[in-house]
């Protein structure tokens, strides 16, 4: 079932370039048709050379006249069909790899949180490759190939029907000979494939790592650990490289079998009148081109195989259920900026309860700071601030707002956040700052920047606002890129702001400044403040004192010290 | 390239063996056609039922002894390339792990792991076709050539025109091609490249609303893909039509003039159909050497590659001495200074330095200030470009590899684990490490709480790069390690940042009192966490600008009254001291 519901969907994508799939189908059968052609007709101009004074010039003429035109009809269809299967391919998987995208988007985080992102991106390249390569091409090949074995077949037929019998026999069995090996060595190679994955794996962590190996005279140890997967890579590799190899001299020889029977068995035929040598030229060119294309039929039904596998890996993301529509919602309208939890439950797993009826108002303008120990549970308010995951039960509201009655971008528009992860992508320093603002004029963006006090550092780079920033900010330190993630959040003016110990990776004298640009920026913004430093802690209007997922105090600084409970050992830790 | 011969030599004998059989492989194939043109003209058309059964079986023979030969040869084929392949990945992997960190930050981790994956096959896959191809392929054009011209020299004219015209075609498209085949890789990495940004930025992405800007975003590069690669796909579609019509355009000028030929009595029927299947044997044959080029290219640059690989000399030379006890000082830095690769500005500059024994020393400042350079020269992982380290009194030049590993335990700020058990990743520091020094060593890292609620233990599975654990527990595991270590010096490099500050207490305190005679340097950002040791040394911009109790420290020295001002420690900083 599951099957043909890949097939049916890969059909459904394909449907879309009908016009492109007419073309291939139309110029593949033509060229095969002319392909065909040409050896009977190669065979009817020798038949004219008999020999000595003994040649037909103008039937030689008029054949090999006919032939060249056959021949020049066979090369047009032959790059038709190639570019049109081309162009179908890649439009298909542009369409496929868009689909995917956008499907991708829609995700809820629980999604990206609990998957490797490395399996996500090998399906939207690797896997829509081998579609690309295995499906579309492999069923040109496949249609190719039939025509030519249903043609090449009908045609010696025609010819002499007891040679092609024979023809068929040999035939046959190279059919078996060659799925025999490939069963044995495409055992080979998934073992090898799955050798190789664990190969790299090991290496990268190693390298990755290599200072703790080092540290640890692991290096020995760690060779002898990598000699063992390289030896077992060794093994199967030199199985399947071998038994793979033996697919072409088998069949070569099958095919030459043929060829030798063709020729014993139609110069005998000959000699009994019932075949021209002509005849006997163009089976031999028909016994050698019908044995290729079932030689090659095996190895694209495995191709096919994998490709369906691959199709269906994509399709399952289709499967997975997205974030609920927002469409139809209302915009959320912030004036005041009040942000209430209440009674709220969740956990990101259903057998281990995290938080429980949390209940927290945070009054327009106010400033409250999180704190606890690791694992309190701190970044989950965030990832619920956000929206990122939805609550289990009770609700949050955004001055009376319930955030899941709004549009998840009208909410995160009006939240501003910097969180410990600096993520950047690669692009100019311009471009990673006004991502915080849609449209953002030059100045607004060097006045964020000032703000951030990112302005001095980003003139030092060498084409300033222009720099370009290799992937996930390699090319800056891990405070430069705290720095320009603030930039970020300046310049989108949000309504509330959420700070996840966002400057723990900026020297003392920068996190100063920054400190007064925050103070600066939380005025009169509702302010949560995931918080590590007594200074942002005693500043806070509301603390939230967490552990194990629930609010175990709340108040000010100095009521908190009055209680002389968690929060007083927390705080002389 | 040098480098990569020896490995080539333990497979001589394949390396003889297989072109050899595939050669005679070869001669047999080139006999078959002559053959069926013989079987034709003396049998068909002489009338001589015997010798047609005659040359079918010599055929037979013939073709059965090519197939055998052809076995032989991919079996020397298989063995050697991919024993070729196993030992270059064996010595590259030696290699790597030799490698300083300064060669090794030039060569790029990703670098390296498709050096050792990704080229190394391609090598592999080049010596497979060097036994397979590289002799056969050319030995069927030439040959095939010779044996067309012993039928007819002057209709072998034909291929004089044929094949130079060929060459041009399969060159052109080459040139047009490859270039295109480039810039298409290149379109690809870039989609890549999107896609993994939304992956690991989606929460800001997110945050940010950009969830359109991102689609179009990709939609974009992915539509770049498409239409370059199908813009290389015309060009590329041309080889094989433009190839078979010289073939073809070949076998009627064969069949034209062959015609000529046989009317003056100079040729027989059954030589044009030879020459016919000649025609189509070279051409073949010369496609299959276009692509060798092709690969060959490809596998030359591997071979660049990997040979980089092979050819980085150990920048680090160990020295010989085993234990030494020559001062009260543990480390001793006498003028030291360190400037990484290219950069003009040294990283760390003329510092001077001691770390008494049994002494517990704080190292403080900035982002970039030089701290972790500094210590990354105590265990050799830079070496300094002027100046000397010492341990015990003796350079940590003239050291073994062994013994300095012994003497000095670093606990990195990222928290590395390897995939394996909680128990495996202790044993790296010491293999024979029993279960109390394991649980000694967590307990004063403060793992042991944690560790004892995981179902398993220390028999937990570690996935790779510690994933299934939160940064903190990963950190207190990578604390444990060193500390099954037991060495003299112990250096923690902002190894606590993602601990509370309770937790992080806790574990200053139990270090403190679990390592009486162990030399510490802790390194942080926090003057929390280095406010209690015996003395702090205070970096800025790559020099040490102070070094004293903290409270010597925050009288004399202003570096640390800021640092210590912006996370208010100045003046409640003593009076928390006791809790």
């Amino acid at each position: 079932m599951k099957k043909d519901n890949t097939l049916s969907r890969l059909y459904s994508y394909v449907a879309e370039h009908k016009k492109y799939f007419v073309l291939v189908i139309i110029s593949a059968l033509l060229a095969n048709v002319f392909m065909l052609a040409a050896p009977y007709i190669s065979g009817l101009a020798i038949d004219y050379i008999k020999g000595e004074n003994n040649v037909d010039f103008p039937m030689v003429i008029k054949f090999i006249g006919i032939l060249f035109a056959v021949y020049v009809l066979n090369a047009l269809f032959t790059w038709g069909m190639t570019v049109f299967t081309n162009a179908l391919s890649n439009r298909t998987i542009e369409k496929m790899r868009k689909d995917a995208f956008g499907k991708i988007s829609k995700l809820p985080l629980r999604f990206f949180d609990g998957h490797s992102h490395g399996d996500i991106i090998s399906r939207l390249t690797n896997d829509i490759d081998a579609v690309s390569e295995g499906l579309l091409q492999g069923i040109t090949q496949l249609f190719s190939g039939l025509v030519t074995v249903i043609g090449s077949l009908a045609l010696m037929f025609m010819l002499n029907w007891k040679i092609t019998l024979c023809v068929i026999v040999i035939t046959i069995i190279c059919i078996f000979v060659s799925k025999f090996i490939a069963t044995n060595s495409g055992k080979m190679f998934r073992l090898q494939a799955q050798t190789v994955g664990e190969l790299n794996g090991y290496v990268s962590e190693t390298v990755g790592n290599l200072k703790v190996v080092k540290a640890f005279g692991y290096e020995d140890r760690s060779a002898e650990v990598f000699g063992e997967i390289n030896s077992r890579l060794y093994d199967c590799g030199q199985k399947a490289q071998f038994y793979s190899s033996l697919v072409n001299p088998t069949t070569r020889y099958i095919n030459n079998l043929a060829y030798i029977s063709v020729g014993v068995l139609g110069g005998l035929a000959a000699l009994a009148g019932h075949l021209s040598v002509g005849i006997i030229s163009s089976f031999l060119i028909y016994a050698t081109q019908f044995a290729r294309p079932i030689n090659d039929m095996t190895s694209i039904l495995t191709q096919l195989q994998s490709a369906q596998a691959a199709a269906a890996r994509i399709f399952a993301l289709g499967d997975i259920e997205p974030e609920k529509p927002d469409d139809n919602l209302p915009e959320l309208d912030v004036k005041g900026g009040e942000v209430v939890f209440k009674d709220v439950d969740f956990s990101y797993d259903k057998d281990r309860e995290l938080i429980k009826n949390l209940s927290i108002t945070a009054k327009p303008g106010m400033r409250v700071a999180i704190v606890g120990p690791t694992g309190a549970g701190k970044t989950t308010i965030v990832n619920l601030l956000m929206n990122f995951y939805g609550v289990d039960r009770g609700a949050i509201f955004v001055d009376g707002q319930n955030i899941d009655n709004v549009t998840r971008d009208s909410l995160r528009k009006n939240f501003g956040m910097v969180l410990q992860d600096t993520w950047l992508f690669s692009g100019t320093v311009k471009e990673n700052i006004a991502y915080g603002k849609e449209g953002a004029t030059d100045e607004e963006i060097i006045a964020a920047a000032k703000a951030a006090s990112a302005h001095g550092f980003i003139r030092r780079l060498p084409d300033g606002y222009d720099t370009m920033i290799t992937e996930d900010g390699g090319n800056l330190s891990g405070g430069q890129k705290q720095l320009l993630t603030i930039a970020r959040a300046m310049l989108s003016d949000p309504r509330v702001l959420i700070l996840d110990e966002a400057t723990s990776n900026v020297d003392t004298m920068t996190e100063q400044r920054i400190q007064k640009a925050f103070l600066k920026m939380m005025e009169g913004r509702t302010s949560f403040i995931i918080a590590h430093r007594l200074s942002t802690i005693r500043g806070a209007d509301l603390i939230l004192v967490m552990d194990k997922g629930r609010i175990i105090e709340q108040g000010t600084h100095e009521e908190l010290l009055a209680k002389n409970g968690f929060y007083t050992k927390l705080y002389n830790s | 390239m040098k480098r990569l011969f020896p490995f080539l030599k333990p497979y001589r004998l394949q390396l003889t063996i297989g072109p050899f059989f595939k050669l005679s492989e070869a001669v047999l194939e080139l006999l078959i056609p002559t053959l069926m043109a013989l079987l034709i003209d003396n049998g068909v058309n002489a009338g001589n039922k015997d010798y047609i059964i005659k040359m079918g079986i010599v055929m037979l023979v013939i073709a059965t002894f090519g197939v055998m030969f052809a076995y032989i040869c991919q079996y020397s084929a298989s063995i050697a390339s991919q024993g070729f392949g196993t030992d270059v990945r064996n010595a590259m992997f030696k290699k790597i792990e030799t490698l300083s960190f300064t060669q090794l930050d030039k060569f790029g981790t990703p670098s390296l792991i498709n050096r050792i994956t990704g080229d190394v096959n391609q090598l592999q896959s080049a010596v497979a076709m060097l036994i397979r191809l590289v002799i056969r392929a050319p030995f069927l054009c030439v040959g095939g050539l010779i044996m067309a011209m012993m039928i007819d020299l002057k209709l072998s004219i034909i291929f004089m025109i044929v094949i130079p015209l060929f060459i041009l075609v399969l060159f052109l498209v080459m040139f047009k091609a490859v270039p295109l085949y480039k810039s298409v890789q290149k379109k690809l990495d870039s989609l890549t490249l999107v896609l993994r940004e939304n992956l690991s930025g989606v929460r800001v992405i997110r945050a940010f609303a950009g969830g359109h800007r991102e689609k179009e975003r990709f939609n974009d590069k992915n539509k770049d893909y498409a239409d370059t690669a199908i813009r290389v796909g015309k060009i590329a579609a041309l080889t094989n039509p433009l190839t078979s019509i010289i073939m073809n355009l070949a076998a009627i000028a064969v069949i034209y003039f062959g015609g000529i030929r046989v009317n003056t009595g100079n040729l027989s029927q059954g030589e044009v159909i030879a020459f016919i299947n000649y025609i189509t044997q070279i051409l073949n044959a010369m496609i299959i050497v276009a692509n060798l080029v092709i690969l060959y290219t490809k596998a030359y640059a591997s071979a660049l590659r990997v040979s980089e690989v092979l050819a980085a000399e150990p920048a680090i030379k160990y020295g010989t001495t085993a234990a030494a006890d020559k001062s009260d000082n543990a480390v001793e830095f006498k003028n030291v200074s360190l400037t990484y690769g290219t950069s003009k500005i040294p990283a760390v500059d003329d510092i001077n330095l001691t770390v008494k024994k049994g002494e517990t020393l704080g190292i403080i400042g900035g982002t970039g200030s030089g701290k972790t350079t500094l210590i990354s020269l105590i265990p050799r992982f830079y070496d300094a470009t002027r100046g000397e380290v010492l341990i015990n009194g003796v350079s940590i030049a003239d050291y073994s590899e062994e013994a300095l590993r012994s003497l000095v335990a670093v606990v990195q700020q990222r928290a590395a684990l390897f995939s394996g058990t909680i128990a495996d990743n202790m044993r790296m520091a010491k293999a024979d490490a029993t279960i109390e020094e394991m649980r000694e060593a967590a307990s004063v890292a403060q793992a042991t709480e944690f560790i004892d609620r995981l179902e398993d233990g220390f028999e937990t599975y570690v996935s790779q790069g510690g994933n299934n654990l939160s940064g903190g527990q990963k950190q207190r595991l990578t604390i444990a390690r060193a500390l099954v270590k037991k060495s003299p010096i112990l250096i923690l490099d902002d190894s606590a940042s993602a601990l509370d500050y309770a937790t992080d207490a806790a574990l200053r305190r139990a270090i403190k009192e679990s390592t009486d005679n162990q030399t510490v340097i802790i390194v942080s950002q926090r003057v929390n966490s280095v406010k209690n040791a015996d003395r702090i040394a205070v970096m800025d911009d790559g020099e040490i600008v102070g070094v004293g109790t903290h409270k010597e420290l925050v009288k004399n020295c202003e570096i640390y009254r800021e640092i210590c001002s912006s996370q208010e420690q100045l003046e409640e900083g003593d009076e928390n001291e006791e809790g």
